[in-house]
């Protein structure tokens, strides 16, 4: 019998001026031992359909239409002390925050024997050796210790076990997984993975699992179903819908998802969501206001920047003598350079530094020992503030999230007309609004977006206005730290396509960071490999990939989700990587 | 005004009508009601000059024959003071609606002014950190252990030894709003660090500090318009509180001069004749101070749930 059925579901968020409907016409059957992948980019729908199985709706939202049956029983709207009896039962949940979905005030132990008893019919001796075994199970090493322990002393990955075992008390039938991984690094993120898989084998259990990532689908998912704006556009096995997408909307995503395994020169033009890419100006950036003055002098030995040594270092614990204070050391004796034109990747995992660094060559930090070259000019040499604007000007970056990177009381054109009007770029109140209206043309919103508030802008429109305030100082150097991680994987090819377009026309140099390979392996020439605080490995982008001269860099590369088989429709390769395309001339 | 300038009025008035603010409003009777009462004690108190039957304040227009006269509907009522006269026959209704007036300027200069004291040196806490940081809060959390009302007192009695009394009275009122002020600007002070060091962190601030602005213009351009969310509650909160302690002040006679009386100094004046049966000089002017206290409680207590998104 069929474990989970979904039949012609339709959720709706009924407002006070209308009704919102956020899933329609959904059919699901996932077998026991199965699991059954939503993919989709945000506002899609996915994590409703999986709150709707489990019955965590947000009031006020409800199931309008259609069925739920849970091996052969129908459960949606069922009273809530039934439906108590069901969820963490007969329905597991994992969600996505590890650090916040277990509660900091109690022991690990106390919140499984709880969750047990809740459900099965254990003594408390029993119910604390069931979760000593249960811990056991998904790998957390000396159980009959942690136990005891309290979920601050787990790290992030250890602590999404601990969620998985709570999803286990209650020997589910069925696991729902909202992005199981999505908060964790790419190393932890392999071991979850394989975790969930083979408990899901082992224990025949049904597995709902939801995500934005294509290489979470590709790595554990037996059939997947893809969902666009509240629909199923398209599902299958897996292996069928990656490799031959029948729907334009699965080809696009497809297309858009960066590869580790071939450099593209441009994305394909991702043309189904958000309307069509939008188009760009065209104008001659060599005699606009933007190409001025672009000759910045002989460059210095080939090298822009120059980090020599660099330490940086954060007070933990202040103490009355200053020597005597508690420090950590994010960056520890790192040197490196960066050539005029070129752009140079970072890359490591989250805590490695590589955000630190970027923070202080822009002058956020200050280095606790080593300097800092740019353009000739010693940064950290100088003290006065007024000597360094003329170099801050020629140094803008590029931040990770584009709904905190833009003060949301300012009007478009303020923000991006501040950087022009404090470095007295223009002359005239008209030039400065006739130049931002250039800008944000260029970067593709459009002229009217100067009047408009940053809340009135999606994610990736937001980091447009973003990309558009750091070209307005005219630099010759931008740092991006992580520009695309917040956005959906479409968003992201149309960014990435953005710095590589501004970068060709403005002969830009760029610090790019990004824990992300595929991407780093699409935007970057050169790439250091970071890991607490120190430099690994610097190598050309294509030898770092092909022949990756340190253990660490070897190991990140075998963690990324291997997406083998992929459909290479329509894709602008780099290389002469020709064979593969004229395969495609078969389909 | 152009045609541009009404459809922007327009559409303005229209994007008010179906925001969610103007929804909880709107669904609220009690609110409603209080918003209504608010209004009209205001407006009847700020043009107190024209509406007012009788100027109270003009010791030729009143007459020693009225005194002591009962409101309206008693015996011995006279149509001309709809809510009786006091012992120098000035009418109730008047004197309420110009001590209204009194308290009211007290009320709203003195929460400005501790908004605007308080605001800056939250800002300058919050951002600057360190040793101006615990400087200030430090300050701030002394004052704390104090009533605001004793603070008060004090700043008013260091007022009256250093000027001489006639000169006082003719400052009185701004005494009394210095007094206040000074007594109320920890809570914004305290609410604008902790808002502050919240924003400080957000990347729209590092983008400001990479194009190179100065500190001073990051406080005021940038973060201050993103943490004025929380203070017009505490404002409308606090204005009730500034109403009350001015009456309180001048109840106890070191608020402003019985020549120029506010709410409370009309309720002290009363008092003494409480007993002697003629108690509508004490409570009516009570009654006129609770209402209007009330109903801007019960605007501020609305507006920090409807503006508190996890209420919703």
């Amino acid at each position: 019998m069929t474990l989970l059925k979904i039949d012609d579901l339709k959720v709706e968020f009924p407002g006070r001026h209308d009704t919102f409907v956020a899933v329609e016409n959904i059919q699901l059957e996932l077998e026991p031992g199965q699991i059954y992948g939503l993919v989709g980019e945000s506002g899609a729908g996915k994590s409703t359909i999986g709150n709707a199985v489990i019955d965590l709706l947000e009031p006020p939202g409800r199931v309008a239409e259609g069925h739920i049956a849970l091996d052969g029983t129908a459960i949606e709207n069922l009273p809530y002390e039934k439906m108590r009896t069901i969820r963490g039962r007969r329905i597991g949940m994992i969600f996505q925050d590890p650090l916040t979905s277990l509660n900091p005030l109690y022991t690990v132990e106390y919140q499984l024997v709880e969750t047990i008893q809740t459900h099965l019919k254990l003594s408390e001796v029993e119910a604390t050796a069931r979760a000593i075994e249960l811990l056991g199970q998904v790998g957390i090493p000396e159980p009959e210790v942690r136990v005891k322990h309290y979920p601050h002393q787990f790290s992030g990955g250890m602590r999404q076990r601990v969620v998985i075992a709570l999803a286990l008390c209650g020997e589910p039938e069925l696991i729902i997984a909202d992005e199981p991984t999505t908060a964790l690094d790419v190393s932890i993120q392999a071991q979850i993975l394989e975790l969930i898989r083979s408990l899901c084998k082992q224990r025949q259990v049904g597995m709902v699992i939801i995500t934005h990532d294509m290489g979470v689908i590709a790595d554990i998912t037996d059939n997947v179903a893809v969902m666009y704006r509240g629909k199923i556009v398209e599902k299958g096995p897996t292996a069928k819908i990656l490799s031959e997408p029948e729907h334009a909307y699965t080809k696009s995503l497809i297309s858009a998802v960066p590869r580790a395994d071939l450099r593209l020169n441009r994305f394909p033009m991702v043309n189904y969501i958000e309307g069509p890419e939008p188009t760009r100006s065209s104008f001659d950036v060599s005699t606009h206001w933007l190409g001025q003055a672009r000759d910045f002098g002989a460059s210095d030995g080939g090298a822009l920047v120059r980090v020599e040594s660099l330490s940086i270092k954060f007070v933990t614990q202040r103490s009355i003598l200053p020597s005597r204070n508690k420090l950590f050391t994010a960056v520890d004796d790192v040197s490196f350079e960066i050539r005029d034109g070129e752009t140079f990747g970072l890359v490591g995992e989250s805590g490695s530094g590589k955000s630190t660094i970027a923070r202080s060559i822009a002058g956020l930090y200050q280095p606790a020992s080593g300097s800092i070259h740019f353009a000739g000019g010693n940064l950290t040499a100088i003290k006065d503030e007024k000597q360094l604007r003329p170099y801050r000007q020629q140094m803008q970056m590029i931040f990770q999230d584009p709904f905190s990177s833009l003060n949301s009381r300012m009007r478009v054109l303020d923000i991006v007309a501040e950087p022009i009007r404090f470095h007295k770029l223009a002359s005239s109140r008209a030039e400065v609004v006739e130049i931002v209206e250039d800008l944000l043309e260029h970067v593709g919103l459009g002229r009217a977006a100067a009047k408009r508030f940053p809340h009135e802008f999606s994610g990736g429109q937001r980091q447009r206005i973003s990309i558009a305030r750091a070209l307005a100082t005219r630099p010759r150097f931008l740092i991006c730290d992580e520009p695309t991680s917040a956005l959906d994987v479409s968003i992201q090819a149309q960014i990435l396509n953005l710095l590589k377009d501004l970068q060709d026309e403005l002969g830009l140099t760029m610090l790019f960071i990004s824990h992300d390979l595929p991407v780093i392996r699409q935007m970057c020439d050169r790439v250091a490999v970071m890991r607490h605080g120190k430099i690994c490995e610097i190598a050309e982008t294509e030898q770092l990939f092909e022949a990756p001269g340190h253990d660490y860099t070897r190991h990140l590369l075998d963690l990324m989700p291997k997406l083998e088989n992929l459909s290479r429709e329509g894709l602008d390769v780099a290389d002469d990587d020709a064979a593969p395309r004229s395969q495609e001339q078969h389909h | 005004m152009s045609i541009s300038t009404t459809a922007r009025a327009l559409d303005l008035l229209q994007r008010a009508a179906s925001s969610d603010l103007y929804y909880s409003f709107r669904s609220s009777k009690m609110v409603m009601l209080a918003a209504l009462v608010s209004f009209i004690m205001i407006v009847g108190a700020a043009f107190s000059p024209i509406l007012a039957p009788h100027n109270t304040l003009d010791l030729a227009s009143i007459s020693l024959i009225d005194s002591l006269t009962p409101p309206v509907w008693m015996e011995d009522g006279d149509a001309r003071f709809l809510l009786g006269t006091d012992d120098q026959g000035r009418d109730m209704l008047s004197a309420i609606m110009h001590g209204a007036r009194v308290s009211l300027f007290v009320g709203f200069a003195s929460v400005i002014f501790a908004m605007v004291l308080g605001v800056t040196l939250g800002l300058i806490s919050g951002y600057a950190g360190g040793f101006l940081d615990s400087f200030i809060m430090r300050a701030a959390e002394i004052q704390l252990s104090f009533p605001a009302i004793l603070i008060a007192l004090l700043i008013d009695g260091i007022f009256r030894g250093a000027l001489d009394p006639k000169t006082h009275d003719e400052l009185a009122v701004y005494v009394m709003i210095l007094a206040i002020g000074l007594s109320f600007w920890v809570q914004y002070a305290r609410t604008v660090r902790s808002s502050t060091l919240v924003e400080k962190g957000k990347e729209y601030v590092e983008a400001a500090r990479v194009t190179g602005l100065p500190p001073f213009l990051i406080v005021f351009r940038h973060i201050l318009p993103n943490v004025t969310g929380p203070l017009l509650v505490i404002a409308t909160i606090n204005l009730a509180l500034a109403i009350i302690t001015e009456a309180t002040l001048s109840f106890l006679g070191v608020g402003v001069p019985p020549t120029e009386p506010s709410l409370g100094t009309l309720i002290r004046v009363g008092n003494d004749f409480l007993f002697s049966g003629e108690w509508w000089i004490t409570i009516f002017p009570g009654i006129a101070l609770a209402v209007l206290v009330l109903a801007v409680n019960l605007l501020g207590d609305w507006l920090r749930d409807a503006l508190n998104p996890k209420l919703r």
